[in-house]
């Protein structure tokens, strides 16, 4: 589904990421986990064009997708849901939602197919069907979190980017985040890329995962085999780097 | 026939070389930080990490030896701290110091999959009643097999190597479905079961898992017949993770290598470059998944050659042949090269010759002579100098057809070949280099 192949991406002269390659199969989930600075946001934002990588090859369903523009990259069904929501805090739920949907209605798709699609996102997230005329600002952290991954959902995305949905948010709220992209996986066959600092919680949901550290990748493994690898659990914990990988 | 992992075993070649590269990068960032030896390798090579960036500039990558390891004995070369670390194996060190390898939980666990990858392929299913015939202790083999055996849910008995009278009650007794030994033990069972009168049908035994020294086609259906059994053959060695480096399916067309955990590479044993597909040379190994101890274009030392062709088992995976010696013990005569194995082979196969032999090479002149003493024995003893004469001249026929060079039969008399722990003393090159 995407492939990727030796990527490297700069902040100006920073080099954030260095031959960066990974996979992500049709209906697969697959965590990207590290510490802080590590490279793990800037993956996904090298794959949605916000920074676009200096080389490297993105490939998504064999198609070369480096050096399309970002609303290209939501076109052809990569959606990404930003760090700390991003919600528009002053408008509406529905209006937020529709927004998603921006490029289905500049290319005048059916919008009593939008319509219907932005019903779906309310039967996935009930708490935002009673909220549909609120505005975004006054929601909880976790409601805008469901929105923020509503608005993405109404690009209908085969790939959804997802870059901490659980920060700031309760355990329970979590859970319930995390049950639903287990879901749309399940209902809809989406595959997800996602970033997390709560590396527990996404290796268990996740089917592959693969750790970061400065911006390299150390280990491809089975997520369930990353659970078990005891460097891994130090790092989610938040130990120095040093003394995880060297002696 | 079942297989155990289709994901990975039935993978299409370019998601393969994706999940490979993928694999191999993080493998190279991770020991060019953790382990001291190839961080120094790399920088006195003046690669980094970055310039890996197809499985192609593989090639850029120093070799790792077995001096390597004995230089960084005995815990230089891990790459996660002792704690991590749940089993030490080593090798026997019969030369010099031996060579010490780690695994971590995972690396067992992966361990065990790769082991159940190639019983499967053998037929060995959780019906099974499994005999390990192979000693337990620091040698992989044993602890490969029984781990891979559980996996797949068959019933394990860790009868270990030897006392081959009791090998056979508990077979007897305790059912066994397949056995796992060495192929030289195997014979050594048929022989006294032979000797005991044991029929080998009256046995339950169905398929033979046998590995860890390199064996012919001929011994193959030697095994095959005289325990009438399925021969299978498998291949790995303790430096890369012990046996689940590569084994046969049902077709026996060559061993499967797990490419998802290990790159190949065939190299000329002499000037280290990589040879192209299908060339004979020496096996070069990188593993891919390993965290304790990951090995970088480890030289095996084992000749051999890679098939790419699809099998027809369905799997994907690169088929590796038989190994036909090692490269330290490649003769080179008259330019041609020569293993003392392909010898063993022939001798083998022509019937009644058992294989106590000896190559002799000379130079006269310019040009190299091979001789090849065989001991006879009762089978190959004519009265008859006449039958005698075509049979020694089938031999040099049959020797210079299959490896390209003359060579020159003698028969010497049974027992006259010095011996060496109970092998005769295979080479005796008197050339002058």
């Amino acid at each position: 589904m995407l492939r990727i192949k030796n990527i490297n991406t700069y902040y100006g002269q920073v080099h954030a990421l260095k031959n960066v390659s990974l996979h992500l199969n049709a209906g697969e989930i697959v965590s990207l986990i590290g510490a802080n600075g590590a490279g793990k946001t800037t993956i996904l934002n090298s794959l949605s064009a916000i920074t676009p990588p200096r080389d490297g090859e993105i490939l998504f369903e064999g198609k070369a997708i480096t050096g399309l523009a970002p609303d290209r990259i939501v076109e052809m069904g990569i959606s990404q849901v930003p760090e700390g929501r991003q919600v528009f805090k002053d408008f509406s739920v529905a209006d937020n939602l529709e927004l998603g949907a921006y490029l289905r209605f500049r290319s005048r798709e059916k919008r009593s197919i939008i319509k219907q699609d932005m019903e779906d996102v309310f039967i996935l997230f009930p708490q935002l069907s009673e909220r549909r005329k609120q505005m975004a600002g006054t929601l909880s952290g976790g409601e805008q979190q469901m929105l923020a991954i509503g608005r993405a959902l109404m690009a209908k995305p085969k790939v959804l980017l997802l870059d901490e949905p659980s920060m700031g948010l309760a355990p329970l709220v979590v859970q319930e985040i995390f049950r639903v992209i287990t879901r749309l996986r399940e209902e809809k066959g989406t595959s997800v890329l996602l970033v997390e600092q709560n590396a527990k919680a996404a290796l268990k949901i996740a089917d592959r995962g693969y750790v970061l550290e400065t911006g390299k990748v150390l280990l491809e493994e089975k997520a369930s085999d990353l659970l078990e690898n005891r460097e891994v659990q130090r790092a989610y914990l938040g130990k120095e780097k040093k003394e995880i990988w060297e002696r | 026939m079942k297989i155990w992992d289709p994901l990975y075993e039935c993978m299409p070649r370019e998601d393969l070389e994706q999940l490979q590269l993928e694999r191999l990068q993080a493998t190279v960032n991770r020991v060019y930080k953790s382990v001291t030896c190839y961080k120094k390798k790399f920088d006195e090579a003046g690669i980094v990490p970055e310039d890996i960036r197809s499985l192609d500039d593989l090639e850029k990558l120093p070799f790792t030896t077995k001096e390597d390891l004995r230089l960084n004995y005995p815990y230089g070369m891990f790459a996660v701290p002792l704690r991590e670390v749940v089993r030490i194996h080593s090798s026997s060190g019969t030369t010099g110091k031996p060579t010490v390898v780690g695994y971590t939980k995972n690396d067992i666990r992966m361990w065990s999959n790769l082991v159940a990858r190639f019983m499967t392929a053998a037929g060995v299913t959780r019906d099974d009643v499994v005999q390990i015939a192979f000693g337990y202790g620091m040698f992989t083999g044993a602890f490969g097999l029984h781990y891979g055996s559980e996996t797949i849910g068959a019933s394990v008995i860790p009868m270990s190597a030897g006392n081959t009278e009791k090998q056979i009650m508990i077979m007897q007794d305790y059912k066994t479905t397949a056995l796992v030994s060495t192929p030289s033990y195997a014979l050594t069972i048929a022989s006294r079961m032979e000797q005991m009168g044991v029929d080998p049908k009256s046995l339950s035994l169905k398929v033979g898992l046998f590995g860890s020294e390199p064996w012919s086609e001929a011994m193959r259906k030697e095994i095959e017949s005289r325990l009438c059994i399925s021969a299978t053959d498998n291949y790995g060695l303790s430096e890369i993770i012990g046996p689940g480096v590569a084994g046969d399916c049902e077709c026996k067309c060559g061993m499967h290598l797990f490419e998802d955990s290990f790159i190949p590479e065939i190299i000329d044993p002499d000037t280290g470059k990589v040879l192209p597909k299908g060339s004979v040379g020496e096996l070069v190994l990188t593993t891919l998944t390993k965290e304790a101890f990951p090995m970088i274009r480890y030289r095996t030392r084992d000749i051999t050659s890679l098939v790419y062709e699809k099998c027809d088992c369905g799997r994907t995976l690169a088929r590796m042949k038989k190994t036909m010696g090692r490269s330290d013990d490649m003769l080179i005569i008259k330019g041609v090269n020569v293993f003392p194995s392909q010898i063993e082979e022939i001798l083998f196969a022509i019937e009644g010759c058992e294989p106590h032999y000896q190559l002799v090479l000379e130079r006269e002149g310019d040009t190299d002579v091979l001789i090849v003493r065989i001991e006879v024995t009762e089978n190959i003893f004519f009265d008859e100098m006449k039958r005698q004469k075509s049979f020694v001249e089938q031999v040099e026929r049959k020797l210079h057809s299959v490896l390209g060079v003359s060579a020159s039969v003698k028969l010497v008399e049974p027992s006259s070949l010095p011996r060496h722990e109970g092998k005769a003393v295979r080479v005796i090159d008197n050339r002058k280099r």
